[in-house]
């Protein structure tokens, strides 16, 4: 009994280490097999002539996700074919905000023609990998060779509220930078978002 | 003609009770990160508990009920509670009044209006993500972010022993 007391303790200290922890720009980033929308299973490594992916924390219900959705679209629509395509992931607990769940991501992927696949973290595993903090949250990962490196982390631009007041488009400069072979600046930047729902993280 | 006439007028008695109750909803400043700033930096002997919050997080609306029940509480200490929305501000009617008067807040509220977030967000703490909601304590000789939400129980036994060192 102790054992089991002990380890678990064990397991839930390096939970919480765990969640704490989260990439860094220049980190090498983890491959993951997440259900897309239609129930087909997306990876990284399906792309095979990408120079990079756009990952993309994000949900349905977050009003802050959504006053992004449509400039989401257009990144990937200009970057898919310059070798940079998004990759939309929902990071939620549908068991805390109903909105965020599977179902529900179909409908808003149909409703918006998303041109990205839109995955469901549903293990929540590669949110807490990755160190996602809130949504939308982006990791721009350049491909070296068969693997993945963060280049970008942060914000999509400095204006949530209007798109046309944009001063700076971070991404959008970031990947810029990236196909120029020049490092994004600055590499990571804050926003405010819709803290991730998660029951190990609630208090 | 003249029975038409007094249409209007009864519509006006009708609402001046409407009127008397907007008289008591809570005040809402609008303001950008450097007109807020200040309240960040406040040096005297009272305990300040900033809370970042909107309407529409879910966390924000579960803890707000114990944060004004621990304001309450510590009302007779050198305690101020600063509650920062950031709701858009083209939702301050449609929203964050009603959320207020659904829970009796007649206070000042601010509302941070200041898109750059990039800028001001390391500002507050450069711990914190960004994510909601966010809260603040500090006093002229501490200060110690929470990027989570509070139970009355938690919140109450901070600001108890902050308050009592005093």
């Amino acid at each position: 009994m102790r054992k089991i007391i002990l380890s678990s303790i064990i397991t839930i200290l390096s939970l919480s280490y765990g969640l704490s922890q989260g990439y860094n720009v220049g980190d090498k980033a983890a491959d993951f097999k997440l259900k897309d929308v239609d129930g087909k299973l997306v990876s990284l490594s399906d792309y095979n002539n990408a120079k990079g992916i756009v990952v993309i924390f994000t949900c349905n219900h977050c009003p802050y996700a959504q006053a992004y959705q449509d400039r989401i679209i257009k990144i990937d629509k200009k970057y898919k074919s310059l070798g940079y395509p998004v990759i939309a992931i929902n990071p939620n607990d549908p068991q805390i905000v109903p909105d965020d769940s599977y179902d529900a991501m179909k409908v808003r992927a149909k409703e918006k023609g998303f041109t990205f696949p839109y995955l469901f973290d549903e293990t929540q595993t590669v949110y807490r990998e990755y160190g996602a903090k809130h949504t939308p949250h982006v990791f721009l990962l350049e491909k070296k060779g068969n693997e993945y490196y963060v280049r970008y982390i942060g914000a999509i631009d400095d204006n949530y509220e209007d798109e046309t007041k944009v001063t700076q488009t971070y991404l959008a400069n970031a990947i810029d930078a990236l196909l120029a072979g020049k490092t994004p600046e600055p590499s990571m930047t804050k926003a405010i978002g819709c803290s991730i729902k998660d029951k190990q993280t609630q208090h | 003609m003249k029975k038409w006439f007094l249409i209007p007028v009864l519509f006006l008695f009708v609402w001046q009770p409407a009127k008397l109750q907007e008289l008591s909803d809570a005040r809402i400043h609008i303001m950008n990160f450097g007109q807020f700033e200040p309240n960040l930096h406040f040096i005297n002997d009272t305990v300040y508990l900033i809370n970042f919050w909107a309407t529409w997080c879910a966390p924000c609306r579960e803890e707000f009920p114990s944060i004004l029940q621990v304001s309450h509480k510590y009302a007779n200490r050198k305690f101020k509670l600063i509650l920062v929305s950031l709701d858009l501000p083209n939702q301050v009617e449609s929203q964050l009044l009603p959320y207020l008067r659904s829970k009796n807040v007649t206070s000042d509220v601010i509302l941070l209006d200041d898109t750059n977030s990039n800028r001001w967000i390391n500002k507050v703490d450069p711990d914190w993500s960004g994510g909601l909601p966010f809260s603040l304590i500090y006093g002229w000789n501490f200060r110690e972010p929470y990027e989570q939400s509070f139970t009355f129980n938690k919140l109450d036994s901070i600001i108890n022993l902050k308050t009592k060192k005093q």
